[in-house]
């Protein structure tokens, strides 16, 4: 039960609204909020497990090197980028820049491409894609 | 009579008791804020992270164990931790319409935070000061 009690009617809902490329970056911003908030968990429990020690390290180590616990790193890195990268467009927006409908719908976009661009990229750059390491860093690992 | 402050507050909505609780700017400004730091620990932390967890759990101790890195990853993950408390927050205040739930979840909400930068504050400082 929602406690608005406002007769009048309210602002259209998202079912009556075309969809916009600015809005969509919008929900993505929040979603991707969202999951970075989920994501830190992860973050905090690797450092938590390096501070315990082995016994609680390998086991946690593990899970996040299954498959699934790879696409949800992956997930959570395009969650940071995509988040990362329109946060950036939002400050700019602060400034009171880039509100022309035609440039805020094209950033919108540019940020969504860049961000799984961003995020492929760092996986592959960082030899996290199997079978794919341009810069060699297992051979310096070892 | 003395002159009215200047405020961004309709009659109305002070009247009905909404709007901000003054702490509205703060709000906005510390999220930004926080974003802006963020914007430079977050590559920082990304870039140095995945080379940190490739070499297992020795090389996370090693990272960890670094003063600089310690520093930085305190830094790195308590804006973060500040940033998503307040944009929690306004997700909350946004969905949330029962009164008793919403201050529920935002309570929560700050004890998760808190919670999870005790964690990785005792993590890094046992680690890098042992």
């Amino acid at each position: 039960m929602s406690s608005w009690t406002d007769k009048r009617p309210m602002s259209p809902h998202l079912q009556v609204w075309k969809w916009h490329l600015t809005m969509a970056s919008s929900i993505l911003h929040r979603l991707t909020g969202i999951g970075n908030y989920l994501g830190i968990f992860i973050v905090v429990a690797w450092l938590f497990a390096t501070a315990v020690g082995p016994d609680l390290y390998e086991p946690l180590a593990a899970i996040t090197g299954s498959l699934w616990g790879q696409l949800i790193l992956f997930g959570f890195t395009l969650s940071v980028c995509y988040h990362l990268l329109n946060g950036v467009r939002h400050l700019v927006m602060d400034a009171g820049k880039g509100y022309t409908p035609k440039f805020a719908s094209f950033t919108a976009g540019l940020v969504i491409v860049l961000a799984l661009a961003l995020a492929v990229g760092v996986w592959m750059l960082s030899g996290l894609v199997p079978g794919v390491d341009p810069l060699n860093l297992a051979g310096a690992a070892q | 009579m003395s002159k009215p402050q200047p405020t961004m507050r309709t009659a109305l909505g002070k009247v009905r008791g909404l709007g901000s609780a003054r702490h509205g700017a703060g709000h906005f400004i510390a999220q930004r804020v926080t974003a802006l730091a963020l914007l430079f620990l977050v590559p920082w932390f990304l870039i140095t992270l995945i080379g940190a967890v490739r070499g297992g759990y020795d090389s996370a101790l090693a990272y960890v164990a670094d003063p600089v890195n310690a520093v930085l990853v305190l830094l790195a993950v308590g804006a973060a931790l500040y940033h998503m408390r307040l944009g929690m927050q306004v997700v909350v205040e946004d969905y949330i319409g029962k009164n008793s739930t919403k201050l529920v979840l935002l309570i929560l909400n700050t004890f998760i935070c808190v919670a999870l930068f005790a964690a990785a504050g005792y993590a890094v400082l046992k680690v890098a000061i042992a």
